[in-house]
């Protein structure tokens, strides 16, 4: 056992580097499954490693990999890692030398261009707008860099309240609709005579919120302001996710969760391989009908769809599928910067398929809009009564 | 019935049973068994993963107490409740006798003669045949808080009701929690557990699984069944059918007195098969004519 407890040990340790999560906990557990099941047929050594290691099924592949190519030379791997590495320390050194800045912008004070945002600042105050209300209403179009740093730390200031909705749950209440028998009983013991009622009532709690949003090249200006927008989102609240298409669906819910909004948004790009590309509403809105509808819709979700509606495929595809989404979540809201022109007129065939669909139609291109937005979100919507 | 000591008998358990695994399933059955882990089972709906759970408490001889999971399950459903009818009728008992003692009253009302055992707290008491199967089916559809709660459950195997203490299991149960994904289950329950991916079966094993299922269907329907099947599953459907589907459809087919799949048979019986108006009004028709060629083909091709 010797010899091979060190090899897994070892195999476990490859596979973290290739990036599955496996902890200590993980690699005693495959110890000692494969001492319950004995070394019998390479078969069963790899689905027992299997049961142990892996833990989601999109890790399936990665193991799959790493076992065929472990198990025959465990050295292999190793040489093969070691040659790799020249490559793949390039992407991480950066990030150090990014954190490195960051941290020294933090000990020694900020290195932002101060000289450059402050006369604007000086000219803006002539005019009757604050410095800060000109900001508001600024298209993220135009911004300079340091603007929009500027209009980040407000975004990251941003806050979704109050769209609370009831769920099962109860908890104690003093009216409330139900008789909360449990401490009824409890309070009559020490009463006794009368039986003091005690109430319950339902709890509430933030549906799930689910945020589909553009990044082709139509939409670049905007959607990386968006992205830190979603990025205090996802820190905000729990079951949020979000989804970035351009001609295909990428879910950065797990990028994004990480607390540190350069290192998130690094990790976002990372991972999404379309930016600024084309766009295919419709196969894209498929794909997530298809792959993510029943998993992240459930239990009333809030949908916002972030896009400028222009679509390569014109549209093609579009109808069924927003209708498809539409009739899923609880509500569904549009965002699209392209409502800041005045003469805004839904021309384009995807725009026209979408507008049919949507509960709400919603500039977003600074910050105004956005505190509208997220005005409209806190407003729980009367929920609709039919008439009798 | 005895616990299976090597990966082969767990197959054979389970044939026994008759449910037809392949060896990854059984592997990781063996080992949830042989390690006392909770087993967690992943997999589209209607691949059979409940099934799995009342195979084992059926061929083991142990008994199958079932948590079906919903959103706003709490501990009053899931692991007990004090019968509070029985408690008042004892309060005023007690009041008419003229029982002056509160807390004397307290302690006899709030007693484990009237606490009434929901599943998670069944599994956890000593039976004589050994331990139950617990099977905690879609742990998706509960919300996190009662996730939360089953982690002190599933890795310690015990419950603490206030009134009363701490009740342990002796011996631990046999966990199989379900999950179809509607919702990601959290990492600190998934490291407790061992976890499958229960997949769609391939043409031989499902073959296999109609034969038991569905024995009155005749051979070449049930071979034109499988594959018919196996093609649907690979286009991109809404919902592809699942074993349960093929079952059914299986019987509904029979009941019409099949003896081959054609065209108009199809279209007729779809409904059994898929759920999703969208993916019927896709397969219908020409596609389903299309399928059913290259079925013939590949038969022809076999032959």
């Amino acid at each position: 056992m010797g010899r091979l407890a060190e090899n897994i040990v070892h195999f476990a340790r490859v596979l973290r580097r290739a990036g599955l999560p496996v902890g200590p906990r993980q690699v005693l557990d495959a110890v000692e499954a494969v001492e319950a099941a004995g070394i019998g047929a390479r078969s069963d050594f790899y689905w027992t490693l299997h049961a142990t290691l892996v833990k989601r099924r999109d890790q399936h592949h990665l193991f799959d990999q790493a076992f065929h190519v472990f198990w025959r030379d465990p050295k292999l791997l190793d040489r093969m890692m070691a040659l790799m590495l020249p490559e793949i320390a390039t992407p991480p050194d950066a990030a150090r030398e990014e954190q490195s800045r960051r941290l020294a912008e933090a000990l020694f004070g900020d290195g932002r261009p101060r000289e450059t945002a402050e006369p604007d600042i000086e000219i803006d105050r002539s005019e009757t707008f604050s410095a800060e209300e000109l900001l508001r209403h600024k298209d993220f179009e135009q911004m300079s860099v340091a603007e929009l740093a500027e209009a980040r730390a407000a975004i990251a200031r941003l806050r979704l309240t109050q769209d609370d909705t009831r769920i099962r749950r109860t908890q104690p209440a003093a009216r409330g609709p139900m008789i909360d028998m449990r401490a009824t009983l409890r309070a009559s013991l020490r009463a006794g005579g009368v039986i003091p009622l005690k109430r319950r009532t339902f709890r509430h709690r933030r549906p799930p919120l689910v945020v589909l949003c553009d990044i082709s090249g139509s939409m670049s200006a905007y959607s990386r302001v968006f992205l830190h927008f979603l990025h205090a989102l996802t820190n905000d609240r729990d079951r949020v996710h979000i989804f970035l298409f351009g001609t295909r669906l990428t879910n950065v819910t797990r990028e994004l969760r990480h607390r540190d909004v350069d290192e998130a948004l690094a990790r976002v790009a990372a991972k999404v391989e379309d930016w600024d590309g084309g766009t295919r509403i419709g196969e894209t809105l498929r794909r997530f009908n298809i792959d993510w509808a029943r998993r992240v819709l459930g239990q009333g979700a809030t949908v916002l769809l972030v896009t400028d509606g222009l679509d390569r495929d014109a549209g093609e595809g579009v109808g069924p599928e927003i209708a498809r989404l539409h009739r899923r979540s609880r509500r569904l809201i549009w965002l699209n910067p392209l409502l800041r022109y005045e003469r805004f007129e839904p021309k384009s065939l995807g725009i026209r398929a979408l507008l049919p669909h949507v509960d709400e139609f919603r500039p977003v291109h600074n910050i105004a809009s956005l505190t509208a937005l997220i005005k409209a979100l806190s407003a729980t919507p009367k929920p609709e009564r039919k008439a009798a | 019935m005895n616990l299976p000591s090597t990966i082969d008998e767990t197959v054979e358990l389970l044939a026994r049973g008759a449910y037809v695994a392949d060896r990854s399933l059984a592997t990781v059955i063996f080992l949830a068994l042989k390690m006392g882990r909770p087993l967690l089972l992943e997999g589209e709906a209607g691949v059979g993963k409940t099934e799995i759970a009342k195979v084992l408490a059926e061929a083991l001889g142990r008994r199958l107490i079932r948590l079906q999971c919903y959103e706003g399950l709490d501990t009053a459903a899931a692991v007990y409740e004090w019968n509070y009818q029985a408690q008042m009728i004892e309060i005023r008992l007690a009041e008419a006798e003229g029982v002056e003692d509160r807390s004397e009253l307290g302690k006899d009302v709030f007693s484990e003669r009237f606490l009434i055992r929901r599943p998670i707290l069944q599994a956890l008491e000593p039976a004589v045949e050994g331990p139950p199967v617990l099977l905690i089916d879609e742990l998706d559809r509960t919300d996190e808080p009662f996730e939360a709660y089953l982690l002190e459950v599933l890795s310690d195997f015990q419950v603490t009701v206030p009134e009363i203490g701490t009740i342990k299991a002796a011996h631990p149960p046999i966990v199989v929690v379900t999950s179809n994904r509607t919702r990601e289950i959290h990492d600190a329950l998934k490291r407790r557990c061992l976890f499958h991916w229960v997949d769609y079966p391939d043409a031989t094993r499902e073959l296999a699984i109609l034969k038991l299922k569905a024995p009155k269907t005749p051979d070449n329907l049930s071979r034109d069944i499988v594959a018919f099947v196996q093609k649907l599953r690979g286009l991109d459907l809404y919902k592809s059918p699942g074993i349960a589907e093929t079952i059914d459809w299986a019987e509904a087919l029979t009941a019409l007195d099949a003896v081959a799949l054609d065209k108009e048979l199809v279209n007729d019986t779809l409904g059994a098969l898929l759920k999703y108006q969208d993916d019927i009004a896709r397969v219908a028709g020409s596609e389903a004519a299309r399928l059913l060629e290259e079925i013939r083909m590949a038969a022809r091709a076999a032959d």
